[in-house]
């Protein structure tokens, strides 16, 4: 398994000057390498450009300004961050204790489903606050418990994780669909199948001033309320352990199922979670729409963050950001679609190898300790 | 009386236009089209084969219209991304037209950013729009379940089984309509023709495509259909288990030099170059712009080895029925469950609106939606 | 259509389904065991596939020759499995997430380059017909079999034997089971690892020109829709075991017919569960074959994912 960093400057023990110089020096690494790895997928990159005859100059300062240029650029990238939080929160938790979950998409997409599915008789008489609350607590039990079996089965029956969640997936896109194309169906809707809409009136608004829904408050929050609880907390603790070596969690008599299927109920949680805000901040109805690849593209989110939460925001919002410049650049750069998935896929590259340089760059060649 | 007091089937059956409803405000950047910027965004790639390139090809006449300038964006999925593409578009590129091409676009999103942007026009590609719809926005589509339909006639004729295979993506309506006005158009020539119907769930899905064709093979059908994004599998799958079949969306008959019979497509480039001209004259564009073979919005592929003699005759004449207004749903037609949906005598005209709202199958199909 | 002619025609079905489907998830598992054997885990096979139907395709247009595409496919599945071989051997980094990285970039590069090769018709691979003795056209058309099926079964068999008899079979698992009891006999674990972590990838190139050149048989976006992933998933259900995977190859194949051999006959009402099928049947066998108490009989023990 991934080894986690502990995030820079948060852990205790500080104590004499040099001490913290010399950590600061040490943190910067966080800061310098990325940044390092960032340059060099851009080269990298720019060379891929020139072969094509286009100008990396024209393409970088296009993904500036359709990402992060303007404040509409600003609003675009953090509402496409939003949902990529919460699914990279589904992948981080488990992978604390050493499972490599790959099918947050399915507790998403149940999670929506199962928003939506609660709404429909509530809608006529429940006041918004009641509803929502309804809503998002169906989600969290219906993502938390389709994880949360992923946590049981490897637990129990010993079946691998990766492979069930996986499996699970294709399954709750099969539900999703069953319904939504059947006897959920809105039946005046014929041409999207969708479930009944739970009415433009009860639906999440944006934060004030901006075009962004309150469902990236809700992923920040979490983000930090998990950093806490992995990282504060006997619960995270014993799981960092059980990560470290199951064997030797297991011999001190740590409850090894019990970390298992809390933390994937958790996960799934996160990932249902997305699924409501997905159905009450932006579609207002369960549909086919739900399976978009925010659960896959989290996969890669919580891994280039190490499966730190508090990285995770970070990450989301680089990612959300070349999402949101995809377009542009395609609108006048005339490049196809692909352009940003070799862009992307370049960047996870370099950036996943950079992390053999920790330690290692002349600056930071260790005189002292290493954890 | 203003235009919109008129209900969209009164409209229909008056205009000789096939349907036009013109918008009477917006188009304030339109009016003075010096200098346009025409967005265009795509569910798939643009050379897809299919859907998207069907709408790529024609909306290229839009480029030559002078002043005007195009920008098109692919593979956007129908989730806030495009509401912020097309949002993009707005901000940065200083789009004054959208086009918006797939039919989940519309809810919430089309109709969101027209309520929030008025001086932009969106035209979106389903027979979604009504009066009650923000006057900025609109639809235009093609019927072609009239194409189909003539797709029908001549594979009634082709087949020796009287079992048709109709592989088909998800049941909504626009598909339900393709595969009941493909049955009535077999029925028409061969009353004991029956249509077959797999669904694979996914617009796109090559591997379970192709299973679904050999499947309807090896139960029998020899004339298969489509309607999925890419058709192209179906028909070759069709042409190597030496059967006929009949194409959708776009030309597939180099695809089945043997087996071909004709093909149901829609003619996106005279909807686009209608638009074209409006907007190089100044012109303010329709809210509702639908139509079939009357107005040249859908065209069958030239027939292929595939179709004989008596099936080219035929299909010629249904076409030229249709084109003149003959309806394609004359009664009497039972639903799936045995009701009634026309008595003997009753009929449907071809533009009816409820038939764009078709939730059923019709008796002599074989299949379920849910 | 009476219940034994549709039981029939359903069986049927899925015999020549698992004979049609099963060709690209056979390739690509039994090149993931290989590399899993030694110890590592590429998920990036869904990329590799996926530029070996595109690259395969392109080829074949070009040439003519649509064995010469497979080749090539092949030969670019060992170029991305020599990336990943050669960038997880470098310290601290991860070659679960190495192989999401290479997926993308892949998928990629496979669809930037893929875009003109979506209409043309290239040239597609022959089959066998073995069913020249059959009256009945649905059974002549179901042992149509193509030649990489065959070569997949005997690859399995070889494979199974191979690492179980051979030295270099030994090597590989040696390697996969424990790093340091190989370096101790003198063995390159790098090396073993760089090397059947390019084999995996040629035979996942192999199986993703299968899709494109054979079934069904054209290059499109959506071709693969998660076979590579789901072949890698296999590998575990087949407990690294060639024979196995061919085993669970043909069983997802069949499956996967089930759908729409069902709808053929009639059977539609919920036939998004039988879409589902192959999934619900995996999963199913998993729970009642595995067991917590016994460990992953034939898992490497260096393999990031069981540890």
């Amino acid at each position: 398994m991934a080894e986690t960093a502990d995030f820079p400057g948060l852990s205790s023990s500080v104590s004499g000057l040099r001490e913290w110089g010399d950590r600061l020096r040490r943190s910067s690494e966080f800061i310098v390498i990325p940044v390092l790895a960032l340059f060099v997928s851009g080269i990298l990159f720019s060379v891929f450009l020139l072969a094509l005859g286009k100008s990396p100059a024209d393409f970088f300062s296009l993904v500036w300004r359709g990402g992060f240029g303007t404040s509409f650029s600003w609003q675009n990238t953090l509402v496409r961050s939003a949902p990529l939080i919460l699914t990279a929160l589904c992948v981080a938790i488990p992978a604390r204790l050493g499972l490599v979950i790959i099918g947050g998409e399915g507790a998403l997409v149940l999670g929506g489903f199962g928003a939506a599915a609660i709404a429909i008789p509530m809608v006529p008489w429940a006041p918004t606050p009641v509803l929502l609350g309804v809503m998002a607590l169906a989600s969290i039990v219906c993502g938390g418990i389709w994880i949360g079996l992923v946590g049981a089965l490897r637990h129990y029956r010993g079946v691998n994780e990766t492979i069930s969640s996986l499996l699970l997936f294709y399954i709750a896109v099969s539900i999703l669909n069953f319904f939504v194309e059947g006897a959920l169906r809105d039946p005046s809707d014929p041409n999207k199948p969708s479930t009944m809409p739970i009415g433009r009136d009860n639906m999440i608004g944006m934060i004030p001033g901006t075009d962004v829904h309150w469902g990236l408050v809700v992923g920040i929050v979490l983000c930090v309320l998990l950093y806490l609880l992995m990282n504060r907390t006997t619960f995270g603790f014993a799981a960092r352990i059980t990560g470290g070596n199951l064997r030797a969690a297991q011999a001190q008599g740590l409850p090894v199922g019990r970390l298992m299927l809390v933390s994937c109920a958790i996960a799934g949680a996160c990932a249902g979670l997305a699924g409501f805000l997905e159905v009450a901040a932006i579609h207002g109805k369960a549909n086919a729409s739900l399976i978009a690849g925010y659960g896959f593209t989290g996969i890669l989110v919580s891994f280039l963050a190490r499966h730190n939460p508090l990285v995770i925001v970070p990450v989301a919002v680089f990612l959300g950001g070349i999402a949101a410049s995809g377009g542009l650049v395609q609108r006048r750069m005339d490049l196809p679609d692909a352009t940003v998935l070799v862009l992307q896929g370049l960047i996870f590259l370099v950036i996943l190898v950079s992390e053999t340089f920790y330690g290692r760059l002349p600056f930071y060649r260790s005189k002292g300790e290493i954890s | 009386m203003s235009k919109f007091d008129l209900s969209r089937r009164s409209l229909l059956q008056s205009s000789a236009a096939g349907l036009a409803v013109l918008s009477t405000t917006g188009l304030s950047r339109l009016a003075h089209a010096g200098n346009l910027t025409v967005g265009i965004v795509y569910v798939g790639p643009r050379d897809d084969f299919g859907w998207n390139q069907a709408h790529a090809v024609a909306a290229a006449s839009l480029k030559d219209v002078p002043g005007v300038t195009v920008v098109e964006e692919e593979s956007v999925p129908e989730t806030i991304a495009v509401q912020k593409s097309m949002e993009s578009m707005i901000n940065l590129d200083g789009a004054g037209l959208i086009f918006a091409t797939s039919f989940g676009y519309y809810k919430p999103f089309v109709l969101d950013l027209a309520a929030k942007y008025p001086d932009v026009e969106f035209r979106h590609a389903a027979p979604l729009w009504t009066e009650a719809d923000p006057k900025n926005a609109g639809s235009y589509f093609g019927y072609l379940d009239q194409a189909h339909y003539v797709d029908g006639v001549a594979a009634g004729l082709s087949t020796k089984s009287n079992k048709l295979g109709f592989v088909a993506a998800k049941p909504i309506g626009t598909v339900l309509r393709n595969i009941n006005s493909f049955l009535i158009g077999a029925r028409k020539v061969n009353p004991d023709a029956t249509v077959q119907v797999i669904f694979t769930g996914e617009w796109s899905m090559p591997v379970r495509e192709a299973e679904a064709a050999n499947a309807l093979v090896d139960a029998g059908c020899d004339v298969l259909t489509c309607h999925v994004d890419g058709p192209k599998v179906v028909i070759e799958t069709a042409e190597n288990r030496g059967i006929k079949c009949c194409g959708h969306n776009a030309s597939q008959a180099p695809l089945a030099p043997k087996g071909f019979i004709t093909g149901a497509e829609y003619k996106w480039a005279t909807i686009y170059k209608m638009f074209a001209n409006d907007v190089a004259e100044g012109q303010a564009l329709p809210n509702f712009t639908g139509g079939g073979f009357d107005v040249d919005f859908v065209q069958n592929t030239p027939y292929g080895a595939g179709a004989s003699e008596a099936a080219i005759a035929a299909a010629d004449a249904a076409r030229a029925d249709v084109k003149a207004g003959k309806p394609i749903f004359t009664g009497p037609i039972n639903k799936q469950d045995g009701s009634v949906l026309l008595s003997a005598g009753q009929s449907l005209d071809n533009y009816e609106p409820s038939l764009d709202q078709t939730d059923y199958l019709i008796e002599g199909v074989t299949g379920s939606i849910t | 259509m009476n219940d034994e002619a549709g039981l029939a025609t359903v069986l049927l079905a899925m015999f020549a389904g698992a004979i049609r489907v099963s060709t690209p998830f056979l390739f690509v598992s039994l090149g993931e065991t290989l590399t899993e054997k030694s110890g590592r885990i590429n998920l990036g096979l869904e990329g590799t596939l996926v530029f070996g139907a595109m690259s395969g395709y392109a080829i074949s247009y070009h040439t003519g020759s649509p064995w010469f595409g497979v080749l090539v496919a092949g030969l670019g599945g060992t170029v991305f499995g020599a990336i990943h071989g050669y960038l997880c051997k470098l310290p601290r980094v991860n070659d679960i997430a190495i192989g999401i990285a290479l997926m993308l970039f892949g998928t990629g590069i496979a669809f930037f380059f893929g875009k003109a090769y979506i209409q043309p018709q290239a040239p597609r691979l022959p089959s066998i017909s073995f069913g020249f003795w059959a009256e009945n056209p649905s059974v002549r058309q179901a042992l149509e079999i193509n030649p990489l099926f065959l070569i997949g079964l005997f690859l399995a068999i070889f494979l199974w034997w191979g690492l179980k008899n051979t030295r270099w079979g030994l090597v590989v698992r040696t390697t996969g089971d424990s790093a340091p009891a190989a370096l101790a006999l003198g063995i390159d674990v790098d090396r073993v690892r760089l090397l059947s972590t390019m084999a995996g990838g040629f035979f996942a190139g192999v199986g993703g020109s299968f899709l494109s050149l054979y079934y069904p048989g054209s290059w499109t976006e959506g071709l693969s829709s998660g076979q590579g992933l789901m072949a890698v998933a296999l590998v575990i259900f087949a407990r690294w075991n060639p024979l196995y995977c061919f085993a669970a190859a043909l069983l997802f194949g069949a499956a996967g017919a089930l759908g729409p051999a069902l709808q053929s006959i009639g059977i539609s009402r919920g036939y998004h569960f039988f879409n589902a099928a192959p999934y619900i049947m995996t999963l199913l066998i998993m729970i009642a074959s595995v067991s917590p108490k016994r460990s992953l009989k034939g898992a490497p023990g260096e393999l990031s994912i069981t540890k």
